[in-house]
């Protein structure tokens, strides 16, 4: 909740705070006048303030106050600071209100943990380094299940240990934010970075028919954005949203303005286990059902669910699709090489152009169905040995050629051989 | 030149990471595009560290640098290693007092100083990397010569503030010291 | 007339599903009376486990969570540490926290969570129908060792009390069994201790409960109880192993 108050009579009918807010919920009043004879400033629909004190920033006057709940700290930080990819997730959580934060250290997303360890002890809010990442995922479970926001972060390995965890909190309905920074597969593997976990956090994250929202950032600034919007979307479906980044963005730095998200209206967690206080009958969160019925009931309520976020939370970018005849496929850090090699491209004279998801459950089905009746042929560039492209197939349905470039052990690919692919499929390939 | 892609590289320890992230703010400072990508993990231990910089009128697409205009080398197996990789005219700064060569291409130009032995000279341990930066911005621009105070301002961490004036220090040798060529 | 016993309003009035002469009932109850007598039903979340006890759930009418095997205590610990004026506490058996879920159980006491954990110690697995745990006795018969259990290749029972309290962050260790009505006020007031110490803020508690299971030990409820007697109590000697609050001198009991 925000509140904003001017100062009336002090207001000269600038309208430079109008100009400024976002929201555009700021006008000069028709009728009223100050005692300074102004039209003053006043305010349309406060429930749609979000605080971001630009109109204050402005006031030639001082005349505006802007309050907001405990988030004073936030106003300061508006302006754009370079931080890495890891540790901007980590302090949009704590602007999203996330006090709750178990892990365990793994490279390359390690800086989330070292982050919160400094930043929960300054909101008083909880840092807790786990014995494991078994037990950290259940430590998230039991946090959510008093209806607080929570969080975890690993990189790949740990991610797979957390399986087991994830399961049950979709079993339970328990919202929770999920962080994997991708490193290269399997096993050990190594720490560079990859895309190959993209079945596991779209299919296969642990046993169980339940799906995950995957939201996969590819600049900083997405990474803090997403992190704000994941808990919402948790809160919102009570699902569990995991970032999908990867070592590139977790490592980079990049400028990044923290601002935060519109609060939205989420329904009640009147399921939350906090103590009856004698107040209501007990809750139970639990994911066991001997009756088959019931558990055939709980999980086609559940699909029910998964089905509005398909039709009301799938996002993707489109970039120069309008005339292309090829159409690359990318999420992440691939997707920024992607551009990279299309500028090149587009000089060339071959129309090329990129869809990337940014869901990558639910997946863009709809805007890869929409450009496969003009395009020739899709290229799909992963950091994987070809993961995201059965989607597309499924999407595009044989229609369609959809080509392949990908690199795995940590190796990126480069612009240049992104380039190289194209000009194949330009060549006479695209028909092919 | 609406853009500089740098690679700085030396070892683990040589405040390579710094240095870029000195470079990135500067960049921030004149509302450029920037990304900054080091290396990380094992490698880090006393290997060799590498930091990629971009800094762009336009948008940066792949934060990583392939093909450096600008590289920072301040060993000589990053010299080594990174030379090969420089694009055609790439600017390279090198550290005379650790590397004992020439660059081999001749495509490329050649800046050298003697950045450690002016560390140690002037009192400045551990300010190498910030010699070859004031270097790199007499002799390639990667910054405004206005923006080095406010730019250390932002990179010099708040617990590390007592810093400050050495680090500025060291920018000001790098940057004065004059041009002369490797005999 | 003064009611001498009545069924504690903290034990929900529905049937158990548990086999005849089973000592989980008895845990239970005491966990409610002393969930009624400290008047806490109403900020006490409770954990149960994997494995017979695993619908504890249904029969507590404080708020309860079902975790994933072995981690009651990991998700106790999130619990507590979001929610601390709520009074914790997890419902293990013998596979539960001393085989799958050892680390967390480890963990948790080193890291002295305020949690309250009781431990209920049959000497086998038994809602996989009678399998070897981690307590099974050497020598002991169970599915898996068929022969009696060899510690030559099985090795040897875990004794969690006295593991558990070498750690400094364990509070309060006791061990006590509930085969006898003297057994089984002990226990009652070992388990009222555990939920105290976790409301005047100390570290954690673990009861240990020895417990009887007739039907894989294949004996009547009655010679089970003597079974315990004479075996698993000479393995496992009752009493308490750690007290940190009669060390400071103060509310020992």
């Amino acid at each position: 909740m925000a509140k904003v108050t001017f100062n009336i009579d002090r207001c000269k009918g600038c309208n430079l705070c109008v100009e400024a807010c976002p929201k555009k919920i700021l006008a000069l009043s028709h009728d009223e006048l100050n005692a300074k004879g102004f039209h003053p400033v006043e305010i349309i629909d406060e429930s749609r303030c979000i605080g971001c004190g630009f109109c204050a920033t402005m006031c030639p006057e001082a005349a505006i106050t802007v309050e907001k709940e405990g988030r004073a700290e936030i106003s300061a930080a508006m302006e754009k600071v370079l931080m890495k990819g890891n540790e901007a997730m980590a302090e949009a959580a704590i602007i999203a209100g996330c006090r709750f934060f178990f892990g365990y250290p793994i490279t390359p997303q390690t800086e989330v943990a070292a982050y919160m360890a400094k930043r929960m002890l300054e909101v008083g809010g909880v840092n807790l380094q786990a014995e494991s990442e078994l037990a950290a995922i259940s430590m998230v479970m039991g946090a959510s299940s008093t209806g607080v926001r929570v969080m975890t972060s690993s990189s790949s390995p740990g991610i797979s240990l957390m399986g087991e965890g994830i399961s049950y909190l979709a079993g339970c309905d328990l919202p929770a934010l999920l962080i994997n920074v991708q490193r290269a597969g399997p096993g050990l593997g190594g720490i560079q970075p990859a895309q190959s976990d993209y079945f596991q956090a779209t299919r296969s994250m642990a046993h169980g028919d339940f799906h995950i929202i995957s939201l996969a950032p590819n600049s900083v600034q997405e990474m803090a954005d997403l992190t704000m919007k994941a808990f919402d979307l948790a809160d919102q479906y009570r699902m569990q949203v995991m970032i999908l980044a990867d070592a590139i963005l977790g490592q980079m730095m990049e400028p990044v303005i923290l601002r935060d998200a519109e609060k939205k209206k989420l329904p009640e967690k009147t399921w939350a286990v906090t103590g009856t206080g004698g107040r209501r009958k007990k809750n139970i969160i639990n994911s066991l059902y001997l009756s088959v019925e019931e558990l055939d009931k709980v999980n086609r309520e559940r699909f029910a669910r998964y089905k509005i976020v398909e039709e009301k939370e799938t996002l993707f970018e489109e970039y120069m699709t309008d005339d292309a005849e090829i159409v690359m496929a990318a999420y992440g850090a691939t997707s920024r090489i992607c551009k990279n090699a299309i500028a090149t491209a587009r000089t060339k004279g071959i129309k090329v152009g990129l869809i990337r998801p940014i869901t990558l459950w639910p997946f863009p089905k709809k805007a890869f169905q929409k450009v496969a009746q003009r395009a020739k042929a899709f290229l799909c560039v992963e950091m994987s040995m070809g993961q995201m492209i059965d989607d597309i197939r499924l999407a595009v349905g044989g229609s369609k050629r959809v080509a392949f470039c990908g690199r795995v052990g940590g190796m990126v690919p480069s612009p240049e051989e992104i380039l190289e692919k194209l000009e194949q499929l330009n060549g006479g390939g695209v028909n092919a | 030149m609406n853009a500089y892609h740098i690679i700085i590289a030396g070892h683990g320890g040589q405040g390579i990471l710094f240095a870029g992230k000195f470079i990135s703010y500067a960049g921030m400072i004149r509302e450029k595009n920037v990304s900054w990508l080091p290396t990380y993990g094992p490698e880090m231990r006393g290997g060799t560290a590498k930091c990629s910089v971009i800094i762009s009128d336009a948008p940066v697409g792949s934060p990583i640098v392939t093909k450096p205009d600008v590289l920072i080398a301040m060993n000589l197996p990053s010299l080594d290693r990174y030379e090969p990789e420089c694009a055609i005219g790439a600017k390279v700064i090198v550290d005379s007092a650790l590397v004992p060569r020439q660059l081999v291409r001749t495509d490329l130009a050649g800046y050298y100083i003697p950045a450690q032995k002016l560390a140690e000279d002037n009192g400045l341990h551990g300010l190498t990397n910030m010699i070859m930066v004031g270097k790199a911005i007499r002799e390639i621009g990667v910054c405004a010569y206005e923006d080095i105070e406010a730019a250390m301002e932002k990179t010099v961490p708040e617990r590390k503030k007592n810093l400050l004036s050495a680090n500025l220090k060291a920018v000001e040798i790098g940057y004065n010291f004059p041009r002369y060529s490797f005999e | 007339m003064s009611i001498v016993y009545e069924r504690p309003k903290a034990l929900s009035d529905v049937p158990i599903h548990y086999c005849p002469g089973c000592t989980h009932g008895i845990i239970h109850r005491l966990i409610a009376e002393i969930l009624d007598q400290l008047n806490i039903t109403d900020r006490t979340i409770g954990i149960s486990p994997v494995g017979c006890s695993v619908m504890a759930y249904n029969y507590f009418e404080c708020d309860m969570i079902e975790a994933a095997h072995g981690r009651a205590p990991a998700v106790a610990t999130g619990v507590k540490r979001s929610k601390p004026e709520c009074v914790v506490f997890t419902y293990q058996g013998d596979g539960d926290l001393a085989a799958i879920g050892m680390a967390e159980t480890v963990h948790s006491a080193a890291r002295g969570e305020k949690i309250t954990i009781i431990f209920v110690n049959n000497a086998v697995y038994g809602m996989t129908g009678g399998q070897m745990a981690p307590t099974s006795l050497p020598g002991q018969i169970t599915q898996t060792s068929p022969f009696g259990r060899d510690t030559k290749t099985t090795g040897y029972p875990i004794k969690v009390c006295e593991l558990l309290s070498t750690l400094e962050g364990t509070y309060y260790a006791e061990r006590v069994a509930v085969n006898s009505v003297k057994n089984i006020q002990n226990a009652k007031k070992a388990i009222q201790k555990a939920f105290v110490n976790q409301i005047e803020g100390k570290g954690l508690s673990i009861v240990e409960v020895l417990a009887c299971c007739p039907t894989t030990w294949g004996l009547s409820p009655g010679k089970s109880m003597e079974w315990l007697q004479d075996n698993m109590i000479p393995y496992y000697p009752l009493g308490v192993y750690r007290d940190m609050g009669a060390k400071e001198g103060g509310a020992a009991r």
